[in-house]
Formats: C-alpha cells, structure tokens, sequence
C-alpha cells in the first residue's frame, strides 16, 4: 500500500489532449442541410451528407470564418494554404467511408495558451500543435431496436475543428485548467455551443508516464470516453496510477484505447478489431485547397473580440479589481460585458462588481435563467447603485428592489415608488422618530450615555421599525451620535 | 447499316419550326434501338429505356414551343446518357450489382441542363462496371457490342453509349472520361468523341471513379453533333468545387474558322516504331490535308509518356478505392443479408461488385496503404505533374494543338484480353490528357480491316474551340475517307 | 516490392471485400503482375517537382452558410434498405465498445 503511494511521486505524467469543437453555423460544413440540434432522424440529410453516388461537398465559408477565429484566439499560425484530406475507415454512420479532414497541411498550426504560472513565476504555457477542421459523423444507436443499430445521419457533416495540443500537460489539475481556459478563450470568440453534455464540445487524451526528470518518453495510450472536465482529470488520474503499476511492477505499457467508466471510477480497454486503424489518407481530389490572404486573416484578426487575458488586464487596469473579482468576472464575456455596462453607467466599478458577483450571479445560479434572457437590464441595476449612493434608499431596501426587478423586470424608481422603500433622509422627519425614540426608551438612553455603547443597536432598530425600515440609517446614527453628545 | 438520322441540329430546327413532331423522331430512335439493341444477338447498349416518359417530354417540347418559348438549341433531340450519370427516372446502376434498381432522388447538372436545352433522354446506357475497364466486357448487365462488327468490343467504359451513336439511335449521347473512355470507344465506332478540360463539366451526379481525374464526355456523330452537346453542358456549377469558372466558347462557330498559322504538334512518342503501320499512315494523312489547309506541322517529344499507364493505375485505383467505400449496404443500393455488421458489408461487397473492381479496390487500398503511400500514390502525384509540364512545354513554344492516333489497335474482339495490364495498355496514347486535365477529342480518320481508326487532337486547358476548329476541318477534307 | 498473400487479406479487410480463401493467390499473383509495371516510377527523379493536389486549383470556392437544402425527389424509405422511425437500421455491432474502438 505504501509503495504505490510512494511510487507516483518518481513519475510525472505526459499528456496531450484532442478535443473536438462543433461549430456553430447554421448549416453543416459541405452541404446546405441545417444543423439543428434536436430534429427528427435523418431530416437533415441531402444526396451530399448522405453520400449519395454523384454527390460532392462544397465548403462552408461562416465554418472557416469560424475555425480561423478560434485558431487566432489560440495564438496559432493560421496557413494561407490548407488541405483537405480523406481519413477512410468503415462505420455505419460515416456516409462516404471516409471522413473529410486535414492532414499533412491544416488549418493553423504552433499556437499555445497560458493556463498559468510556474514555481518562478514564468508563464505555464501548453502548446497547441495543430487546429484543423473536419467533419462529423451521424449517430448510431445501439439499444433502440433488438439486434440492430439505428443511424441517425442529421450530425453528419456538422462542421468541427479539432484543437491538438503539445504533450505539454503534467497533472490532472494543469489538464482541467487547460481545458477550461480553452473552453473561456472558445466562448470569448463564440465559435460554439461549448457543450460537453450534447457533445458539441469532445475531448480525447493521450497519456504516458516516465520518471521525473528524464527526457524520453514513454509508451502512451488513449482515454476517451469523458464527459466533463472533471471528468477528464479523474480519468488521467486513475490511468496514471494504472501506468505507474505496470511499470512498478517491471511490466510494459502496452499502446491502446481505454474508455473511461465514470461510474466505477476506472479506464477499461475499448474492444478492438485488429490492430490499429489505417487510414490511409491522401488529399482530397474533389475539393481544391482552402487559399486564405494574408490581409482577409488579419482582417479577422482586427475584427476579434477583446480576449480573455487582454480583458483580465484591462480590469486591474481601468477598474482597479483584484485578481478574485477579476477572475469571476471574465469567466464569461457576457458576464464581463454586463458588468462592465453597471460599471460604466454607474461609475464605481467596486460596488458594480460586488452586486455583479453577488445578487446577480446568485440569481442565475439559482434559476438556471441565462443572461441573454435576464430580467434585470444593465442600465436599470445601474440606476439603483446610483440610488443607493445618493442615498435614495437603504442598502437592504435596495436588495428588496432588486428581487422585485427580477421578478417583474420593472425599473428600480418605479418599484421603490411602488413599495413606498424610498429611503428618508429628511433631517426634521428623522429628528422626530429619534426623538420619540430616545423617549420611549429613557432607560436605555441613560445607561447608553453611562458608557454602554452596544445599545446603540437598538435605538437604531427601534428608528428603523417607526420608519417602516425607510428610515437612512446612517443619516440615524448620526442623529444618536449628536443627541447623545449634546 | 447506316440509317440516315438528321444530325442534332437540323433535328432541333425542324422540331422548332413543327416541320417534324419531336415524338415522331422519339419514335424513330425506339425504333432503331428495338432493330439493333435487343435481343441476344442485340447490342445491348441501352442498360435502361423509358419510352413512355420520352414521349411525355416530347410532348413537353411541343407544348413549350406553343406557348412562345424559344426552344432550345437540343430541342426534341433524343439523346442517351451513360448509366453512371445520375437521373431521376431509370436506374443509376454504373454497370453494377451493387445499385441493381437504384434510382437517383436527385440529378445529375449535366442531366438537368440537357433537359434545359430541350434534349429528351431515351435511355441509359451500358458501361464497364464503375467506368473501370476499355471495352465494356466488365458490365454486370453484359457486354455491349460494336455496331460495325458484333463480334468486337465498342470500347470502354462509355461503350454503350458509342454504340447508340454508331448504330444510329441517336446523334448526340454522353459518356465519362476518366483514362480515355470516351475517345477510345469513340475510335472504336467510327464517331466523335470529346472529353473536355478538368473542371469544364460538372461532375455533381456523375457517380466518382477517380476525382481527379473524371469528366462527363460527349459522343457525337459528327464534329458538330458534338460541339453543340458540350456547349449545352460546359459551364460552372456551384455544387461543384472542381468547376472552373471560365467562360464557355461558341463550338459550333468554330467550323468556318481558318487553321492559317496553327502549329500542329505531332509527337514522336505517340508513334513508336511498334505501331500498326497503317494506323499511323492514317494519321499522317489527316495531318497531311491539314498542311493542305494552312496548318503548320511540328514534331515534338512529350518526353514521359510512357510513365502515363503506371501513373494512371496508381492514381485511378486509389482514388476509386476510397469513392467505393460509399457501397456498403447502409443507406442505399443492394444489401445482402447478414447478422453481424462486418459480414454484411463483405458480403454486400463481395458479391454487389465484379472482377476487375474488386482488383482495382484491392490495388488502390494498397497503395494508399500505410508504408506504400510515398512510393506509390504519393510517387506517382509528382511523375504526373511530369507528364502535365510535358504538354506545357510544348504549348509555350507555340504549339497550339497535338495530333496522335487515338488507340493502339482498332476495336478488338470480344474476350480477346485476358490479362488485366494488356487491357490497361489500350489507354496509351489517352490517359495522359486525363493526367494532365487537357482537352482531347477523337474522330475518325479512316478504317483498318474495315473497322474504324480515330484521330487524337488535344489542346490546352479550356482551349476546346481549338480542338473543334480542327477537327471540323479534319472532317470536311477526308470527307468519306474517313469512313474507308 | 510485391504482394504477399497476407497484405491481400490485410488489404481486403481494410477494403471490406470478402474474399474467398481460393481466390487470394489469383488476386495476389494478378496484382503483383500489375505493380510490376509500376515499378519503372521509382527510377524517375521528381526531385524539382511537387506533387500535384488538385488540377485547376483557384482555391476551393466557399459556400454562403444558409439557402435551403438540396431536395430529394423521393423519399429516403424510397431508397434506403432497411428504415425505421425514420432511422436507418444495420445489424447490431457487437458491443457498445465496438463503435467507440472503430469510430475515432
């Protein structure tokens, strides 16, 4: 038990990872059939994605506007020529018997994400060998019917670009952050749906192990089969500690395919035929390369949105927030945007940051409701940090007002109207609760004045109950303050 | 045996102006091919035929006209197209078991704009399986027979199509081209046959064999006949991406036109000493009677022709073994049954396709295959970029068109080459256009033992009007000889 | 380089062509007499030469993302040999693991 405890520790694990993005066009990347998610089987098909004889494919231009973006956003050379190549393999639900893909020259190549900082301080970089765009395949479905396997072709030819990084990866926790920061950069240039659940997000690792501090690589297998992020670290975990037994154990790596059962915890051998696959690809005589200008790629490049890291710097530049607003901030570029508009209209980026990262976030999380169909609009929440500041109501009465705008949508002035929760700063109305106050409750008054400050509390609640809660408590407090000095 | 059909154009004018009713001249086409195709000792060069729709379409034409149309420069002319096109009604089966009774849901470019120009599609007709053979021996369906002797091949793999031609059915059909499927069985008949540049003809419905290197082709009776079917079909087509967006010359126009200053190239690698002496006496004629009309005669090398066979049957095969992969049982076509998924697709396979494909898939799957791919495909993508800077070569110094014969030897009989690579060798003088995308068209320049010896022109890319011009004037000097 | 009876039935398997155990010395006898023409290539030096990857190349042309889709003139049952709720039906593969070793 101790020794394979001990034993990691000699090892480091090498990973690359493959993941596969669907891009978000409205139709799919070689023919004019819709990629709707959702619709009935095989409704989205045409003689193209059906592979018809006599059929051939015409490529997609929003798909590469779409894969170019993603590439510049991961800092990758993008190729002013690319090639599409054919991957021949037999399967049900690949129409053509063979997938078209890019090979010898993809799309963009040699780019890298920061995902973090070293023990010196330096950059944690992760390479990214290679973006390169592909088609999907359709779906089989295996337990439908008795003794058949249904297909469903409306995926097929979905355009994808699949993202190879460099075997730069060396624990669990740099894969997630690798994967999540790749998933914000994606979402910042809104290329995709991003979603691992209905698939339009994939990711495949490849895995080896060798002794910490030693160059030569070691024999690596194929994890698949992961449906989230954490998932993905689990599974490199447990194939990790699989390795590292074999290993031990003086035993040899073999080079196969696991899946991943997230259930029992486990990686288990994917049934092979025979061997490995040969693919036999060769470039595709029916489409021409892709010819991209230098000028139409930096034009896109101008045109991209401000990225993840820009943005981050920016915020502790333009609004002064530490890192932790920082980073809760920027996870999402709408986030950030509606953030940045409360900030921008309402002038204290602080206090705009608070209610973003609290009342608002706490909102979404709990109803599930997406920003783009959030209740409460920028300018409105805005206007009540302006009430807030000016004093126009208390601090709870303005919590009260936000609840009521997410539930009715209504601007913040009409529902503090509405609920009578304006805030009384009126010096003559405040001096004569205090003065009732302080009345009533003599005893306490004298013992306050005697030296037993906590009480202070209640003079303040008992202001706050006459007013109905409007009353401004720290215009009250100050109020006490003068009364109990004069 | 000859049966006096007007050429294409006259029958389009004498539909237009009512003189004859186009089903009249749908019913003589039936006729004819109910005289010479049918039957076991008939050609059997029509795969499929629908007489009833045909004469619905002919119907249409007249009714088009009635209604102030101006009718097309096809109108009413029937025509036969190879069954590796795809149409809407009658079979698609390229030959094959495999698309036994498959119909096409959709069409092919060329089909529809056929139909634009008028034309009315009689039939589809017989071919090597998958377009992969130079005699039509490999169809699933039999063989067809040469109209000028029964007892040879008419070429392949568009010999259906050539015989309909020959035999006098029809005037105008199309066929494919991928190694010279189109000119040799065209040499074979004593027709005309084209194949234009690369990407001068959509290949959206064309069932694929070798993508880089297939064109739908056109059969003509004569020069004319010819040039009038590719001006109807030459143009981009946007569900095509090897469409080439390059404006379509007037062929027709081309007749008149002088041959004043043309340099003619005759190379020396297309007549090797081995060539049957009186094939290339044949073609020096032709070349002499273009001297006759102010054509210049130069000789010239195309250095690497003899690497065109290996480069071809590296090429062809591979592509065609990753287009094949598409007949798997799956969503179309014939199925055989089985429990397991892997035995169906063998099984399907196995028995859905002939001989020579099988051999073709084989060879092509292994020479993509992993540790064969440099030395082979990738090997012979360079050799033929060889083979195409020949021609450029040729061209640049101020060559406008080559002349060549077409084939090797006239038609051969049927069963007469057993062995596979000797088959591929007919393709000699013609897969090197294919390889290097160039125009060629083949038409007859005389007969042999009584059967018919074809002449190549050949020219640069999208340069076919040159390719007419020539060929009409071959056409009005031999006149009759060409057929003696 | 030629042809050992193995590679036929490795080839034909990647091919998914049956083929009977009898006909494997036929088709690799035919196929090494084929390839042995083909090897003349290899003595051509094409060392100034790249290869050729796609004639008449102005760059694949792009294709607006919207329009309708192409249309089938009859339906897919038409066609199709084996349909289902508007599925298409194969037999069974063997295991679920099958599809995840075979679909890359």
């Amino acid at each position: 038990m101790s020794a394979s405890v001990a034993a990691p520790a000699k090892y480091e694990m090498v990973v690359g990872l493959e993941v596969h993005v669907q891009l978000r066009t409205r139709t799919k990347l070689f023919c004019n059939c819709s990629t709707q998610f959702g619709d009935p089987p095989n409704r989205n098909t045409c003689p193209v994605c059906l592979a018809l004889p006599g059929s051939l494919p015409v490529l997609n231009e929003s798909a590469v506007e779409l894969a170019v973006r993603a590439a510049l956003a991961l800092n990758a050379k993008v190729q002013e020529e690319s090639i599409f190549a054919r991957k021949n393999y037999f399967y049900p639900d690949l129409p053509k018997g063979y997938q078209i893909s890019q090979f010898d020259k993809p799309l963009a190549i040699e780019g890298q994400l920061v995902i973090g900082e070293q023990a010196d301080g330096s950059p944690l970089r992760v390479g990214i060998t290679r973006v390169h765009m592909e088609e999907d395949a359709g779906k089989s479905i295996h337990d439908r019917y008795p003794a058949a396997t249904a297909i469903d072709l409306n995926r097929a030819g979905t355009p994808l670009i699949e993202i190879v990084s460099e075997p730069d990866i060396r624990s669990a926790a740099e894969a997630g952050s690798y994967l999540r920061l790749l998933r914000q950069v994606l979402e910042y240039v809104d290329v995709s749906d991003l979603n691992m659940e209905e698939g339009s997000l994939r990711v495949d690792a490849n895995i080896s192990i060798r002794a910490r501090g030693t160059a030569k690589l070691g024999t690596k297998t194929e994890v698949k089969n992961m449906n989230s992020f954490s998932g993905v670290e689990r599974a490199l975990e447990a194939e990790f500690a699989r390795q590292v037994a074999i290993v031990e154990a003086h035993g040899r790596v073999e080079q196969e395919t696991l899946l991943w059962d997230a259930d029992r915890g486990t990686v288990r051998p994917a049934r092979t035929k025979e061997g490995s696959h040969d693919y036999r690809y060769f470039p595709d005589p029916d489409l021409p390369p892709l010819r991209l200008t230098k000028e139409w790629i930096e034009r896109l490049r101008d045109r991209l949105p401000e990225l993840p890291d820009a943005r981050r710097q920016r915020f502790a530049t333009e609004h002064k927030l530490g890192s932790y607003d920082i980073d809760v901030l920027t996870a999402s570029p709408r986030i950030a945007e509606y953030f940045e508009a409360v900030a921008h209209a309402h002038g204290d980026s602080k206090t705009a940051a608070n209610w973003v990262m609290g009342e608002v976030l706490a909102v979404l999380k709990n109803t599930g409701v997406p920003l783009d169909r959030f209740s409460v609009r920028p300018a409105d929440l805005a206007t009540l940090l302006d009430m807030v500041r000016s004093g126009a109501v208390s601090n709870s009465a303005a919590k009260r007002i936000f609840a009521l705008m997410v539930q009715t949508g209504d601007r913040p002035e009409q529902i503090a109207e509405r609920e009578g929760l304006a805030q009384v700063g009126d010096e003559a109305q405040l001096t004569a609760w205090v003065d009732q106050v302080i009345a009533d409750k003599a005893a306490e008054w004298q013992r306050y004045l005697a030296g037993e400050k906590k009480l202070l509390g209640v003079f303040v609640g008992a202001v706050m109950k006459s007013s109905g809660g409007r009353a401004d408590p720290r215009k009250v407090n100050q109020l006490l303050a003068t009364r109990a000095s004069g | 045996m000859t049966v006096p059909v007007a050429s294409a154009a006259e029958l389009a004018r004498q539909h237009a102006m009512g003189t004859t009713p186009p089903g009249k001249t749908v019913e003589q086409a039936f006729a004819r091919a109910a005289e010479v195709d049918a039957g076991p000792s008939g050609l059997n060069a029509m795969l499929w035929h629908d007489r009833d729709a045909a004469l619905g379409a002919a119907a249409e034409v007249v009714e088009l006209a009635r209604q102030g149309n101006r009718p097309g420069p096809l109108a009413g002319v029937p025509v036969v197209v190879k069954d590796n096109i795809a149409t809407l009604t009658m079979p698609t089966t390229c030959g094959s078991r495999i698309l036994e009774g498959y119909v096409s849901p959709f069409e092919a470019t060329v089909v529809t704009r056929l139909r634009t120009a008028g034309a009315i599609i009689i039939g589809k007709t017989n071919m090597d399986e998958f377009a992969m053979g130079s005699s039509t021996e490999n169809s699933a369906y039999g063989p067809a027979r040469n109209p000028l002797d029964p007892t040879r091949v008419p070429g392949g793999s568009s010999g259906g199509s050539a015989a309909c031609v020959a035999a006098g059915i029809v005037r105008v059909a199309l066929g494919s081209e991928t190694g010279g499927s189109v000119r040799q069985p065209a040499a074979f008949c004593g027709i005309v046959g084209v194949k234009p540049t690369y990407g001068r003809v959509s290949r959206y419905g064309l069932v694929a064999f070798a993508s880089s290197l297939d064109q739908v082709g056109v059969f003509g009776r004569t020069v004319e006949d010819a040039a009038i079917g590719l001006g109807v079909i030459a143009g981009r087509d946007r569900y095509d991406s090897t469409s080439a967006d390059v404006a379509v010359d007037d062929y027709v126009a081309t007749a008149s036109e002088s041959l004043h200053g043309v340099v003619i190239g005759r190379p020396r690698e297309y007549f090797p000493d081995s060539l049957d002496a009186r094939i290339r006496e044949r073609c020096d004629a032709a070349l002499e009677k273009l001297r006759e009309l102010g054509a210049t005669v130069r000789h010239v090398s195309l250095p690497h022709t003899d690497l065109a066979i290996p480069t071809y049957y590296i090429i062809a095969p591979a592509e065609a073994s990753s287009n094949l992969a598409r007949f798997d049982g799956v969503r179309y076509g014939v199925r055989a049954k089985a429990t397991a998924l892997r035995e169906m697709y063998a099984d399907t396979r196995s028995h859905g396709f002939g001989r020579e494909v099988t051999r073709r898939i084989l060879l092509g799957t292994y020479v993509l295959s992993a540790g064969y791919y440099d030395a082979y495909y990738r090997k012979a993508q360079e050799v033929r970029a060889l083979i195409a800077s020949d021609f450029q070569n040729v061209f640049d110094r101020g060559v406008d068109v080559l002349f060549t014969p077409t084939a090797p030897t006239p038609a051969f009989p049927i069963g007469a080459k057993a062995d596979p690579y000797e088959m591929y060798l007919s393709d000699i003088f013609t897969a090197t256009a294919n390889l290097a995308g160039i125009p060629a068209l083949s038409l007859p320049i005389g007969r042999v033992d009584g059967l018919p010896v074809g002449g190549q022109v050949m020219g640069r890319h999208f340069a076919e009007a040159a390719l007419f011009r020539v060929a009409f004037a071959i056409e009005r000097a031999l006149g009759e000889a060409a057929h003696r | 380089m030629s042809v050992t009876e193995n590679e036929v039935r490795h080839v034909a398997v990647l091919a998914r062509l049956g083929l009977d155990a009898d006909q494997i010395p036929t088709i690799a006898a035919e196929l090494n007499g084929i390839l042995a023409h083909m090897e003349i290539l290899s003595r051509v030096d094409t060392s100034a030469v790249g290869a050729v990857t796609g004639i008449g190349a102005a760059g694949t042309p792009l294709r607006v993302d919207g329009g309708n889709q192409i249309p089938l003139v009859r339906p897919r049952e038409a066609f199709a040999p084996a349909m289902r709720d508007g599925f298409l039906l194969v037999p069974r593969l063997a295991t679920h693991e099958d599809q995840d070793a075979e679909s890359p």
